[in-house]
């Protein structure tokens, strides 16, 4: 195909997967949030960011990956947790911009925090020596292990998910929450708990994406700032809301970053958004989106 | 407080010819009306007509780059030079916007920010038109001229300051003549209540579309006038972060006032030269700040100021 052989194009459909994964974890937890309290979460990013340091700080601490691979999701989790009680739980209510921009303010001050503690430049993340080399696939091509490690996580941290949300009482909430809050909340539930856990889900979902990612990409304080945009353009073109959106399109849009990188190198960054273009031209309201929903 | 609507213009007018004596240094009173223009112009779009656009970097930036650009390869009179970046700012406001509009509500901001997004990416990578990541240097300054009858330098401080000042007053007196109009107040009634705006007979795309527009010209307006005065467009004019710098001026000034914008990127850009004295990690007080803007002063200082002074007044609440 094109004069590319073929062992280099899976390359790219596996390197593509894993971007993918990474888009996924981040944009099933904006789309929890925002499917459920409404909130578009602009510090997701930064929480992103900061999964990665504190798994710094763990392999610091504990010298163990698969602990600070549990513990950074809970201490993320956790912050994220506090910002929804202590500040975007205020704002309820009142206009859908107020978060956002509450959020965004937020996640300005945790990127400056970071450059303070950690200084302006990145730090490199080792992946734990189980997970060093690469794994040959019938001598067509090799491929990193670690990234290996991310697709099989990340899959099943998706099934689980799925599992809690379909399977689970607490799940039945979550979603009869994001179709009418109201409704829910007429049943006798308190349903602030439930958006105070949806928060912690979501931004310890982002944390654990940071981790992950930090081993391939780097860790360094704007590492969540062009994250965060293009899991937006994940979300809107999944429709956002939509779980089933999320995981589609981050995985496509993951192919779509990948090839083009291939292709056209000078254009992966741009591809993304002309696929969003089009996507809207066609279908406003994203591929399994809920037209409507706080438009 | 009628007084300050009728006269609200005039008493901007006032405030900012004087603004030079007032700053430690002139080029500071430069940097906050130029910014002072381009919050005014995103402000057309966010607080009269309730659309929350996260992307205004873009205009700023292709009205920036554009000026530099034909500067560069035409050699072109100062006059034409700053049409060229209100006119690409203009197409690139009809075309996004055009896009942008096909979603409402936070769609829309994301969406705002895909494209601003998009066109940063373009710029870093054309680097044979935009000059890349170092940016575009080099750009003439042009005297104002009329041929044959004179020809003044206007690249001193003082002079500068003036000169921006005339383009200021100008697209004051405009934009109250416009914002004041009964397009205006249907923009505002397309914030307050969409719905009922379209029920009433008016094609509210085409009024949002047209706003955009509008505020797109002025924001690109902005960024020609930026280009002239450091002479360089940093790829940074594009960024993200430019975007929100914008939005928290109009949040900090009072979205959906007169005198807000002004007053957001004034107090914004004095914060940041006192605190970036102390530490260069300023945004660790400004965003604080901005927290609590949100979250107990969502109306901004100048809202917060007009809601104080009329419940003391008595009289009925007006916009101005």
């Amino acid at each position: 195909m094109f004069g590319i052989p073929l062992n280099m194009l899976l390359f790219q459909v596996f390197t593509g997967l894993v971007l993918g994964m990474i888009f996924v974890l981040l944009a099933i937890g904006l789309s929890l949030i925002f499917g459920l309290l409404t909130v578009v979460n602009f510090a997701h990013g930064a929480l992103y960011m900061w999964g990665a340091y504190v798994g710094l700080l763990c392999m610091g601490y504990f010298g163990n990956f698969w602990l600070s691979l549990i513990v950074v999701p809970l201490v993320i989790g956790g912050i994220g947790m506090a910002v929804e009680y202590f500040f975007v739980r205020r704002l309820y209510g009142l206009n859908p911009d107020y978060p956002l921009l509450l959020t965004f303010a937020i996640s300005l001050i945790m990127i400056e925090a970071v450059r303070i503690l950690f200084g302006t430049t990145g730090y490199p993340f080792n992946a734990p020596t189980l997970l060093r080399g690469s794994v040959n696939f019938f001598d067509l091509f090799s491929f990193p292990l670690y990234r290996l490690f991310v697709i099989v996580v990340t899959a099943l941290v998706i099934l689980f998910l799925w599992l809690f949300l379909e399977k689970t009482n607490v799940g039945l909430i979550i979603r009869g929450g994001t179709r009418n809050s109201e409704m829910v909340r007429l049943l006798g539930i308190d349903i602030s708990k439930v958006w105070l856990m949806v928060f912690g889900i979501g931004t310890g979902l982002a944390g654990l994406a940071g981790i992950l990612a930090a081993p391939m990409r780097g860790v360094y304080p704007e590492m969540g700032i062009a994250m965060l945009v293009e899991c937006f353009v994940v979300t809107v073109v999944g429709g956002m809301g939509s779980l089933k959106g999320a995981v589609v399109s981050g995985l496509l849009l993951g192919q779509v970053v990948s090839m083009t990188s291939l292709f056209i190198p000078e254009a992966s960054n741009i591809v993304i958004f002309i696929a969003m273009a089009v996507v809207l031209l066609i279908k406003p309201s994203g591929l399994f989106g809920i037209s409507g929903l706080l438009e | 407080m009628g007084w300050i609507t009728n006269r609200s213009v005039l008493m901007i007018i006032v405030v900012l010819l004087i603004i030079p004596i007032l700053m430690p240094y002139e080029a500071l009173g430069t940097q906050m009306i130029i910014w002072g223009l381009l919050a005014l112009g995103y402000n057309i779009l966010y607080g009269y007509t309730g659309l929350l656009s996260f992307g205004h970097a873009a205009y700023f930036g292709l009205g920036a780059y554009a000026t530099g650009i034909i500067l560069i390869r035409t050699h072109c009179s100062l006059l034409a030079g700053i049409s060229a970046g209100v006119l690409v700012a203009c197409i690139g406001a009809v075309v996004i916007g055009f896009l942008c509009l096909r979603r409402r509500g936070i769609y829309f901001a994301l969406l705002t920010l895909a494209f601003a997004q998009m066109l940063y990416f373009t710029a870093s990578i054309w680097e044979s038109l935009t000059g890349g990541e170092p940016g575009l240097r080099n750009i003439p300054q042009p005297p104002l001229e009329l041929p044959g009858l004179f020809s003044i330098n206007i690249y001193t401080p003082l002079r500068f300051y003036y000169f921006v000042f005339g383009f200021v007053v100008l697209s004051l007196l405009i934009l109250n003549r416009i914002l004041e109009s009964p397009f205006g107040k249907v923009l505002q009634g397309i914030r307050e209540n969409e719905k009922r705006a379209r029920a009433l007979g008016y094609n509210t795309n085409r009024i949002k579309w047209l706003s955009f527009i509008l505020s797109g010209a002025f924001s690109g307006l902005a960024g020609a006038l930026h280009t002239l005065y450091i002479s360089f467009v940093g790829l940074e004019q594009l960024y993200w972060e430019t975007s929100g710098k914008i939005l928290l001026m109009a949040l900090l000034g009072g979205p959906g006032t007169f005198f807000g914008p002004f007053i957001g990127a004034g107090v914004f850009l004095y914060l940041e030269d006192i605190i970036s004295a102390f530490t260069t990690y300023w945004m660790i007080v400004l965003g604080p700040i901005f927290v609590l803007c949100v979250m107990f002063f969502p109306q901004g200082i100048w809202g917060t100021i007009r809601e104080f002074t009329e419940r003391f007044s008595g009289s009925p609440p007006r916009k101005g």
